[in-house]
Parts: C-alpha cells; sequence; structure tokens
C-alpha cells in the first residue's frame, strides 16, 4: 500500500461514512429512523438488500471458493429467486399493510406476545452472536495480508459503522449502502478487466479443462456438496428464512413509498443475485488460471503464516515442500502448454493423452498443498489450514497496480461496514420496538424517547460487537461454531411464520409449545451427530427439518389443545 | 395485487414468471457453458 492507495482506501471509506452521518443527521420521525425515507425507490431498496447481504466474506472468501473447487458453489444460490418471489407474494404485503416496524410484531398481532418474544429473541441470540464474527472475520485477513494490528481493523470498521447508523438509522444505512455498492461494483469490474489483461486467449478453456467450471450438478449422490437439487431444496429454505424473517433484510424492504417499491427491489435481487456471485466465483476461477502461467505460486497462500514456520526450528522441513511444490509446478506448466498446442487439433487421442497428463499434473500440486497443510497441522494442531481466504486478496496485493489495490481494499471495508450496518440498524430496531417497548408500554407514543432508545440499543449492539471481536480469542472452528449456532434457530423461526401466514385456525399457545418443541429437537440432533454418523448431514437441512417440525408440532398440538378447549366449553355450558 | 407498473407486465404474476423463467434459463446457459469449456 502506498500514498495513492491510502488516499483511495481512506477518502472512499471515511468519504462516504461523513457523507452518510451528514446527510441524515436530523433524522427525528421514528418511521424515517426505523424504515428510512418515505420516498425510497425500489433501485435503492435493491441496492440495500444486496449491500446488507454481501459481507467482506462474501469477496475474501467466494473467489477463494472457485480457485479451488470452481464456480459448482453458485448452485447453494438457486433458492434465492423463488424464494424472493414468496417473500414478495406472501410476506411482504401483510408487513406492510400492517404497518409494523419488525417481522416478530406481526407475530404478536397474529398470535401473542409471548410468540413475539420469542422470534424475536430467537434473531437477537443468532444475529448478537454473529455480529462480532461479522466484524472479526474480514479484520483477521485484511490485517494479517496488511501487516496491522487486527484490533485496530476490528475498531476502526466498528467506530466508523456505529458512528453513522445510530446518528441516521435506515435512512443513513439506505444511504451510505448505495455508495458502497457503488464502490465495490467498480472495484470488482476493474479486478476483472485487470485479470483478464493477463490472461491468454484460451483461459476458459484451460479453467474447464481443469475442472473450475462444473456449474450445475444434476445428480441426486447425497456425498455431492453442492448439486442442483441441494441447491433449490435447502437454499430455498434458507433463503425464505433470511429474507423473510430476519429483520437485517426485512427493515430493507418494509419501508418505501409504495409495497410496489419494495416488491421490485426485491425482484431485482432475484435477477442479479445468482449472475453477481457466479461472476465473483468466475474471477476466482481465473486467478487460478492467471496463476498457473507465474514462475512461482505459493504452496500456501496464507503467506504471512508460512513463512512463521519456514522461518522456524522446523524450516528446513517447509523449504523442502516449497522445493517440492515448485518441482511439481514447473512440470504442470510443461504439461499445459502441451495441451493447449493440441488441443484444437485434429487429433483427438493426443488431446486426450494430453489432459490426461494435464490432469495428473495437477493432481500432484493439489497433493502436495495438502501435504503441505498438514505439516502446519503436525507443527501447530490450532493453526487454520484454510487458505483459499487468502487467495484473492494475496492477487490484489501482490498483481495489481497501486490505487487499483486501495480500490480493492476499500471494497472489502464498503463489504464490510455496508453488511454490518444492517445488521446493527437491525438490531437496535428490534430491541427497541420488541423488548424496550414491550415493558415501556405507555412510552410507545413518545417519539423523541423511542428515537433516543433505538439510537442508544444501536450503539449498544455496536460496542457488544467490537469488545466481542476485540477480547475473544477466535478459533477457526469457533467461527465455525456461531455460524452453525445461527442455523439452529433459522428454520424454526420460518416455521413460526409459515404457521402465522398458511394455517389460520393455529393459535399463539400451540405454536409458541411447537417452536419450542421444534428447536429442542434440532439441537438433540445436533448433540447426537458424533454418536449417530447417520445424523451427520449439511447444516443446510437443518433449516427445512427445523421447519416442517415447526409446522406438524403445530398442528397436532393445535388439534390437541382446540379439541380440550370444546371439551371445557362444553363442560361449562 | 398494487401493479407492478413495469412495461410489458400488467400483474405481479406475470413478474413472478419472468422472473422464474429468467432463473431456469441462467441454468440451462450454466449446463451449457460448462459442457463448451468442459
Amino acid at each position: 500500500m502506498n500514498a495513492l492507495d491510502w488516499i483511495v482506501l481512506l477518502g472512499t471509506m471515511l468519504g462516504i461514512a461523513a457523507y452518510g452521518t451528514w446527510r441524515t443527521r436530523h433524522t427525528d420521525h421514528l418511521d424515517t429512523y426505523l424504515k428510512g425515507n418515505r420516498n425510497t425507490s425500489w433501485i435503492t431498496i435493491g441496492i440495500s438488500v444486496a449491500a446488507t447481504q454481501a459481507s467482506a466474506i462474501t469477496f475474501l472468501s467466494i473467489p477463494g471458493q472457485g480457485f479451488e473447487s470452481g464456480i459448482g458453489f453458485v448452485q447453494n444460490y438457486f433458492g434465492l429467486p423463488l424464494a424472493l418471489i414468496i417473500v414478495c407474494a406472501v410476506f411482504l404485503p401483510i408487513y406492510r399493510r400492517l404497518g409494523v416496524y419488525t417481522a416478530y410484531e406481526y407475530l404478536g398481532n397474529r398470535f401473542d406476545q409471548k410468540t413475539r418474544l420469542l422470534g424475536a429473541i430467537f434473531f437477537l441470540l443468532q444475529r448478537g452472536v454473529q455480529s462480532g464474527i461479522t466484524i472479526y472475520a474480514p479484520a483477521i485477513i485484511l490485517s494479517t495480508v496488511m501487516d496491522w494490528p487486527v484490533k485496530v481493523t476490528i475498531i476502526l470498521i466498528g467506530v466508523v459503522v456505529v458512528i453513522y447508523t445510530v446518528t441516521g438509522g435506515s435512512a443513513a444505512v439506505n444511504l451510505t449502502q448505495k455508495w458502497q455498492m457503488g464502490v465495490i461494483f467498480g472495484g470488482m469490474v476493474t479486478a476483472f478487466i485487470v485479470l483478464v489483461t493477463k490472461l491468454p486467449a484460451d483461459s476458459l478453456h484451460i479453467a474447464g479443462a481443469l475442472g473450475k467450471l462444473e456449474a450445475v450438478d444434476f445428480s441426486f449422490d447425497p456425498d455431492k456438496r453442492y448439486t442442483f437439487w441441494t441447491g433449490l431444496f435447502g437454499g430455498l429454505f434458507l433463503s425464505l428464512s433470511y429474507f423473510g424473517t430476519d429483520q437485517s433484510q426485512v427493515q430493507r424492504y418494509i419501508g418505501g413509498a409504495a409495497l410496489r417499491e419494495g416488491r421490485l427491489g426485491l425482484m431485482f435481487n432475484a435477477l442479479l443475485k445468482i449472475p453477481m456471485q457466479l461472476f465473483i466465483l468466475l474471477l476466482g476461477a481465473l486467478v487460478f488460471v492467471f496463476y498457473q502461467f507465474q514462475p512461482d505460486t505459493p504452496v500456501f497462500f496464507n503467506r504471512v503464516e508460512w513463512q512463521r514456520y519456514v522461518d522456524g526450528p522446523d524450516g528446513a522441513k517447509f523449504r523442502a515442500l516449497e522445493d517440492k511444490h515448485a518441482a511439481l509446478h514447473r512440470d504442470r506448466q510443461e504439461k499445459l502448454r502441451a495441451w493447449t498446442a493440441v488441443r484444437t487439433g485434429e487429433n483427438a487421442a493426443a488431446e486426450t493423452a494430453a489432459r490426461t497428463a494435464l490432469l495428473g499434473a495437477q493432481k500432484a500440486v493439489d497433493d502436495v498443498r495438502r501435504e503441505a497443510k498438514a505439516a502446519l497441522t503436525a507443527a501447530n494442531p490450532r493453526v487454520n489450514v484454510k487458505d483459499s481466504d487468502y487467495v484473492f486478496i494475496g492477487f490484489i496485493m501482490t498483481q495489481l497496480p497501486h490505487g487499483i489495490i486501495g480500490l480493492l481494499i476499500a471494497v472489502m471495508f464498503a463489504a464490510a461496514l455496508g453488511s454490518k450496518a444492517g445488521e446493527l440498524n437491525a438490531l437496535g430496531t428490534t430491541t427497541t420496538i420488541d423488548l424496550w417497548r414491550h415493558f415501556r408500554p405507555l412510552a410507545e407514543h413518545d417519539e423523541a424517547r423511542n428515537i433516543r432508545n433505538a439510537k442508544g440499543w444501536t450503539a449498544f449492539w455496536g460496542a457488544f460487537a467490537i469488545l466481542f471481536a476485540v477480547f475473544v480469542s477466535f478459533e477457526e472452528n469457533l467461527i465455525e461454531a456461531t455460524n452453525i449456532i445461527a442455523s439452529l434457530f433459522y428454520g424454526v423461526v420460518l416455521g413460526i411464520f409459515l404457521v402465522a401466514f398458511f394455517l389460520k385456525h393455529v393459535r399463539g399457545t400451540a405454536v409458541f409449545w411447537s417452536a419450542l418443541g421444534a428447536e429442542g429437537l434440532i439441537i438433540a440432533l445436533f448433540f447426537l451427530r458424533n454418536a449417530f454418523p447417520a445424523l451427520k448431514f449439511s447444516y443446510l437441512w437443518y433449516n427445512l427439518i427445523g421447519c416442517a417440525a415447526c409446522v406438524v408440532f403445530s398442528l397436532l398440538l393445535q388439534a390437541v389443545l382446540g379439541d380440550r378447549s370444546r371439551r371445557t366449553a362444553a363442560t361449562d355450558a | 395485487d398494487e401493479a407492478p407498473r413495469v412495461p410489458g407486465f400488467r400483474t405481479w404474476r406475470s413478474v413472478y414468471i419472468f422472473v422464474f423463467g429468467a432463473f431456469l434459463l441462467l441454468v440451462v446457459a450454466l449446463a451449457l457453458f460448462s459442457r463448451v469449456f468442459a
């Protein structure tokens, strides 16, 4: 990073935050603070929904996913368009018509206060636990690469986002997300153009030959991680939970000038999201091709971590692995040149033989990378060997010109700020509307007091996230554990909402106890995973099981309670 | 069903059908893309 990079980074990051703070500093209507301006258009809503979903990890990890295993990961998003159509047709009109601030307020309207509190507490638990991670995860990667203290990065992201989110609420979040998405789009397109200029003409054929372009897999093999079917059905339930019942998304689209604006904003995302993720994955697959032609590529992409072991007491072992990788990389380059020479020729047998040799060379490189990770784990069992998160940021820092480096680092910070702002805004709103107001019912009509409290709770959650990220010593498995905790709640919350929308005869008491029972079942399944290998299925399916259990339990319990209340009524008569 | 007020779409149902159709078309295009470059 040189002076130009710093000017670009700080200019975009602080400039957008300062502009958002200044423009929304006089937000004194609760409606504007919690839902954004009344004249918000569909494009602002659409961008805000996309910016809340796209965190810094999206732009750090997903290119690494494309590099490592190709573009097949895009199938994870196949349930999203259908989920957004259902949210537009069913969820959004009811939220709008009731004029609610939070999704859980609707549960109070449809069922009772205890079910509303349960929905709100589930949301605060999962988002609260995750709030530290959403700052920590990108901060650790950016700090490692740029050689900053990680606490400085955490505090920088946290303080900036708290200032403008507390000042202007949803109005500030919507305004800043528009500019942040502009920076993200500009930066990613620039990186793509620079990358393409460094690649040979037949790059896509090379990526395809090395298995990086297998986008759709229609097989029913349960051992395969990403298939069309797991993406369509597992992804449908995950997206429906996220967009329909997670306040950080609901708050983005329930404002706006009219119902039409919210719907068009969501349809914009239904059309945009899969191509956007495909673009980011393809970028990663092309970075993979780029490294095929470099004289030397790292055996382990977290170079700072690797160097620590090369300089350590077992350095000879790690240097030997580097030499082995370099020799295999040169062999792969020769095989690649041989294959590209015969690829378009008439001799099909020669092409097949050359491709087989190339795939063999690729497998040898993959094996030595696995060997390097095993050596790291042997030296330190707590080391994080997932280096794919460092592929794209490493490419940025070593291969892009100055100025563009600053722009791409600004992309990461813009994504971190945009998604964090949406999250804090939702945590503050839910705490104010569903918890604080519940215990202070007389304060409901005191607008100034409500805004003061919403600001206070937003600041509280911001401080909680910063302190959690700074003081909790995260390990990779802890990051994964907090993400799993979030997925344990999602399905049951969706089940409550589906009962609310579609099973009109089910009442609050039945759904409340059914939700607790379904949550107990999901937690039991989670803890029994190690005892019963048959229960080791993908976390995506927890959403479906939790949702289905909540709906079925509600129907059964309502049948029992309904009979009992009818018998009681008959006895009383 | 506020009408969508998008040129070419009279009802929200037609918008939803268009969006889901675009998704299916994208899946077919991706499958073909993979076959061409595999």
